[in-house]
């Protein structure tokens, strides 16, 4: 009864000045709409770079530094072991940068069950011969298959089948910018030499483009057997193992672990590319900044409209007190007609974000670094709406909360007196 | 006496701004029951000022006021806000209807803030309450159709819906020409005498005065003549 009661007052309030109260929602409405196409497009263009980045990179990747050792003999001394021990230019011992005993490494890692799977990968340095100049270029063996399941290969081979490299002994998959370089086409042979002087011929299967120009113009893909064939190294010889696990927030912690168990260098993902987590986190936190202004300027629409109600509503005011009516009813009243505000805004507000985005969605969208994308990319999140929704009605509410006091605070006495 | 329904105690009233004057000195008179009671005076003699004091909307004076038995001395705001609500009707000077409701709706809101009867019952209640008034036919007009005379009619109404214990005017034909104010006056009496309804209006029309039950003539903020 009284709830119904206090919302007649509130609605014929509201409808006494509905163009005002329009505007008002229609301030709700666009902070809102701006804020859900806002934080959708920014969320999905960083997931599309993040992908661009962390779906190819391992979330753990074991391998070994060359480096010197942390244990030189003086520390071992008896006389200088107590001592603090500067050595200026040490080098590291000839090692190999193979992982040792990795068959047992993969072993054990098919085992443990918070990992996705893992692929052996060798990383050689050569050089890819175009008539009397040599370029710089690193080629990557891979597992095939396994490259493809965990970190997507066949979206970044552009044209030739990826799977070709597994077939075709002795083939290629080269960067894009790399195969212009070099003029190679599809079919073509190209030589390389290994940094230990060998030349080896391989035939082109495809053309891969990762989205990052740089990386294009110096890798590429080979199979494993090949790569170690390149070095002259036997079919154990693994540099690089790379481990997806289930759950990508527990790779610092896997890393770790791994680290001492196997007694390799292990780096998750989270260090590896700090960048990229630093980037995505201020763009949204730009966006959502972005949002919440919009929203507070909505704010003060509401506020000020409310205040202008409040003064020309004083005599209703002091009537309603007047008969009976307590400051929190008139409060109530108040709250209830901001808060009408919120709601009806920022559910327009959300629809019409909704259907800015989808529009937005289907904005063609070609770049060269991109091959898999065609429109801009959109993330529907339903944690936008809902924080969206949330927030519409907080602010509103604080709009309100004001000139409500105000309201519940007038006395009726002075406001009859004054006439 | 059993039917006093309202009773003030040496009231005295202090403004503050800009200098501290003193508005009412221990005033102090009861009401009874079904009596129809005007207070006259000078202007500035603070018989407005008493009024708002006895309907509890003004809370800054010394002294008691015991309306219906109880002490409204130390009573919270909301609760002084259900004393009016319930126990005192209003009529002011000006008619105070809201314009966003019709007639009927500003009759029933003081009803419905009640919350003893169903809405329902208070529509019937404020329609019965326009009858007696005799506007009932302009019932679905919004205020501004009305003229002043019905305007001040309505509020009448409005003060009757909750059947107060008392009915308190501040000039209530102060703004209304002679024709209007001799109607409003006879709705009055008629309330008095009929339905025994207790009135205290506050005027300085001495002929309104001269024809109601008792004077109350206030002076320089003390009673001279009760």
């Amino acid at each position: 009864m009284k709830i119904k009661l206090i919302a007649s007052v509130s609605i014929s309030l509201l409808l006494a000045r509905w163009k005002q109260t329009l505007v008002a929602a229609i301030g709700v409405t666009f902070s809102i709409t701006m804020f859900i196409t806002l934080l959708s497009f920014m969320s999905g263009l960083n997931d599309m770079l993040d992908a661009l980045i962390l779906n190819r990179t391992p979330h753990v990747r074991l391998y070994n530094e060359i480096k010197p050792t942390k244990n030189q003999p003086i520390d071992q001394t008896e006389k200088y072991k107590q001592y603090y021990n500067f050595i200026s230019s040490i080098k590291p011992k000839n090692d190999r940068a193979e992982i040792y005993n990795n068959s047992a490494i993969m072993q054990s890692l098919k085992k443990d069950n918070r990992v996705l799977g893992y692929a052996p990968k060798i990383v050689a340095q050569v050089f890819y011969n175009v008539g009397p100049i040599d370029l710089t270029g690193a080629i990557n063996g891979i597992d095939v298959d396994e490259e493809n399941r965990l970190f997507y290969l066949s979206t970044y081979v552009t044209s030739g089948n990826f799977i070709d490299l597994k077939n075709i002994p002795n083939s290629i998959i080269l960067g894009k910018g790399a195969a212009e370089k070099m003029m190679a086409n599809i079919g073509d042979v190209i030589q390389v030499t290994t940094t230990k002087g060998e030349r080896v011929p391989l035939k082109v299967v495809g053309y891969f483009q990762s989205g990052i120009a740089e990386i294009d113009k110096v890798q590429s893909y080979a199979t494993i057997k090949t790569t170690q064939k390149l070095l002259g190294e036997s079919t154990s010889y693994i540099t690089d193992i790379q481990v997806k696990l289930k759950d990508v927030l527990q790779a610092p912690a896997v890393a770790k672990e791994y680290q001492e168990l196997y007694q390799v260098e292990a780096v998750d993902v989270q260090t590896a590319n700090s960048q990229f987590e630093t980037g995505s986190s201020i763009r949204t936190l730009i966006s959502y900044s972005v949002g919440v202004t919009l929203l507070i300027v909505a704010g003060f629409g509401i506020y000020n409209i409310l205040n202008m109600m409040i003064y020309e509503k004083m005599d209703s005011i002091a009537i309603l007190k007047a008969t009976g009516f307590s400051g929190k009813d008139v409060n109530a009243v108040f709250i209830s007609i901001a808060l009408s505000i919120g709601i009806f805004g920022g559910i327009l507000g959300l629809i019409f974000g909704f259907g800015l985005s989808a529009i937005i969605d289907q904005i063609p969208f070609n770049t060269a670094s991109l091959p898999t994308v065609k429109t801009y990319p959109i993330n529907y999140n339903p944690k936008f709406y809902i924080i969206g929704g949330i927030f519409s009605i907080v602010t509103t509410y604080m709009a309100g909360y004001f000139p409500s006091r105000k309201a519940s605070k007038i006395d009726p006495v002075i406001i009859i007196r004054g006439k | 006496m059993s039917n006093k329904i309202l009773e003030a105690k040496n009231i005295c009233k202090y403004f503050h701004d800009p200098t501290t004057v003193q508005v009412l000195d221990n005033v102090s008179f009861s009401i009874d029951k079904a009596e129809f009671v005007s207070v006259i005076g000078k202007s500035g003699c603070g018989k407005s000022t008493l009024l708002y004091i006895l309907s509890t909307m003004d809370t800054d004076y010394q002294g008691d006021l015991i309306i219906d038995g109880q002490v409204m001395r130390n009573k919270k705001e909301a609760d002084l806000a259900k004393v009016r609500n319930e126990k005192i009707g209003f009529v002011f000077q000006f008619h105070y209807l809201l314009n966003e409701f019709s007639v009927l709706r500003n009759v029933m809101l003081p009803g419905l803030k009640l919350g003893k009867y169903s809405e329902q019952e208070v529509e019937h209640r404020a329609i019965e309450k326009l009858k007696i008034l005799g506007i009932e036919n302009e019932s679905l007009k919004m205020p501004n159709q009305l003229s002043g005379g019905q305007k001040q009619r309505v509020a009448i109404a409005r003060a009757l819906i909750n059947d107060p214990l008392i009915i308190m005017g501040d000039e209530p034909t102060g703004n209304l020409d002679k024709k209007n104010s001799e109607i409003v006056f006879q709705i009055f009496k008629e309330l008095a005498t009929v339905y025994h309804q207790s009135l205290l209006i506050v005027t300085h029309d001495n002929e309104f005065a001269a024809r109601t039950n008792r004077i109350i003539e206030m002076e320089d903020g003390r009673i001279i003549k009760m």
